[in-house]
């Protein structure tokens, strides 16, 4: 196989098109598991291809395997809507999602690939007196955790997103808005793949259709992983399955506080720009944007019940699209090209689980939810420090899976729509 | 949209009932330690597969029932009124 390592730039593809693209080689190797790792994560997807981006490259680990069932980039990382915010309610998420959504920032230089993000902007829209005075309160405590967030009047809303329906004398009337001018959209493709020619390019091996099978714990330790590609060994393991967490938990003999629910999305047919930014609304239950290529991309809500089918049932669908048309009455003449789902692993407080398991060696970053997406940089990077030194960061440590046990959860339950 | 069968009505469209969580969850003695409490509140089993689900048949009769669901497939083998 040729190296791997090649630099992307301007000048590269200026080089290569004159070489008619001959030049071009694999952007990761596709390894065969080792038997022994000092650190092997579970999950092929954006959280666990940053994991294993950071201990290499923050923590000097390079004898890291991340495995994945599937294809890389497969899950949730490939069927989410891209939109990266970090308009939250407690000081701990802002520090959590506000350094995802910084490091998401620099994210294509670091890891030379360009992961498209646009920081169009995100609004969130009030419909009522009530909805935009709890608003200004939310908006109120985010600036004091030192995130941007702007509360807009219902004209400075209509002039960012002028196909929204005006009229007054509606149900959901625009009344103001809340935005967040660093959020965006990014590719989640690119994200997946960045950080796995990253972390290739470092030394970790990335493994494909290996998918584990079982648990080897001796003494309350996990030592050693069953998968369909054989025994692989390691000091230490990290799981960041998403939907699957229960079920792999359970492997490990041990429950945790998720349920798996199917979020879905979809996609109209593409048009040409009509919006450039990202819209909101609770009252709705739906949120949209546009893709470069034009289609307009929309989700709602979690499905009515917990469900491991990555399809969504029809309920939810007819709902998201009823709230879009409500919204944006023109969009009523366009036709849904594709809709999917996803399986996320919702927390009883809305918040994500990092740390150590209950099992000794094994550690969990899950409970993610509907919002996994927009926290993988910072994911990566906390998870990496927790697997890399056996304790927590500052800025993970209230996200400890003992905050059940204590009481001190972080109820984000109403961080907007599903996001 | 699916049918659910409701032990009281018959089989209803899907959108009549609410899911209410996992069946078949005891509360546990007054005095029990937080570890305990914590398992009875927020840790589930949360199936692949086979599960028994306590839904309400909201828009309907108004009744709890438990009903025998697949959370892959979705089909729905059965339901019966809450213990």
């Amino acid at each position: 196989m040729n190296a791997v390592k090649k630099h992307y730039s301007g000048w590269s593809v200026l080089q290569e098109g004159l070489r008619g693209q001959t030049g071009w080689t694999k952007a990761w190797h596709d390894r065969d598991p080792a038997p022994r790792y000092d650190v092997v994560i579970i999950g092929g997807g954006g959280h666990g291809l940053a994991t294993a981006y950071y201990l290499a490259r923050t923590h000097g680990i390079t004898r890291v395997a991340v495995i994945e069932k599937g294809w890389i980039g497969g899950g949730n990382t490939g069927r989410n809507t891209t939109i990266i915010r970090s308009n939250y309610f407690y000081p701990e998420s802002a520090a959590l999602y506000d350094l995802s959504v910084s490091l998401y920032e620099g994210l294509s230089r670091a890891l030379n690939y360009n992961i498209m993000f646009s920081q169009r902007g995100m609004i969130e829209v009030a419909h009522s007196e009530a909805e935009l005075e709890m608003m200004c309160r939310a908006a109120n405590a985010m600036r004091i955790n030192g995130v941007d967030i702007e509360i807009i009047d219902r004209d400075e809303v209509l002039r960012l997103a002028p196909l929204l329906a005006a009229d007054l004398n509606v149900r959901w009337p625009v009344l103001g808005g809340q935005i967040q001018r660093r959020a965006g959209v990014a590719r989640h493709d690119a994200v997946a793949w960045g950080y796995a020619r990253a972390a290739d390019s470092l030394g970790v091996h990335i493994i494909q259709n290996c998918e584990v099978i079982g648990v080897a714990i001796e003494r309350g330790r996990v030592t050693a992983i069953e998968t369909s590609r054989g025994r692989i060994v390691a000091d230490r393991f990290g799981m960041a399955v998403a939907g699957h967490s229960s079920v792999l938990a359970g492997m490990a003999g041990f429950a945790l506080p998720l349920q798996s629910y199917t979020l879905q999305a979809m996609v109209s047919e593409p048009v040409k720009p009509c919006l450039d930014v990202v819209v909101a609304s609770s009252s709705h239950g739906a949120y949209v944007s546009q893709s470069d290529k034009g289609e307009l991309v929309m989700g709602g809500n979690l499905d009515r019940c917990p469900s491991y089918a990555q399809r969504g049932n029809f309920p939810v669908t007819q709902s998201v699209v009823a709230s879009l048309i409500e919204m944006f009455p023109a969009f009523a003449s366009l036709k849904l090209m594709r809709q999917w789902g996803g399986i996320v692993d919702t927390s009883p407080d809305n918040s994500p689980i990092l740390g150590p398991s209950p099992m000794e060696g094994l550690y969990l970053n899950c409970g993610w939810g509907t919002g996994g997406f927009k926290a993988i940089p910072a994911g990566g990077t906390l998870f990496a420090h927790i697997l890399a030194t056996g304790r927590h960061h500052p800025i993970s440590a209230p996200f400890d899976l003992t905050r059940f046990d204590s009481g001190a959860t972080i109820d984000e339950g109403h961080a907007g729509v599903a996001h | 949209m699916q049918q659910f069968p409701c032990p009281w009505c018959g089989n209803r469209a899907e959108g009549e009932f609410r899911y209410a969580g996992d069946a078949g969850i005891d509360r546990p003695e007054r005095m029990v330690d937080d570890k305990a409490w914590a398992q009875y509140l927020h840790f589930r089993r949360n199936a692949k597969g086979a599960a028994q689900e306590l839904w309400i048949h909201s828009s309907g009769c108004g009744r709890w029932i438990v009903l025998s669901r697949d959370t892959v497939t979705h089909v729905v083998t059965g339901s019966e009124p809450m213990a």
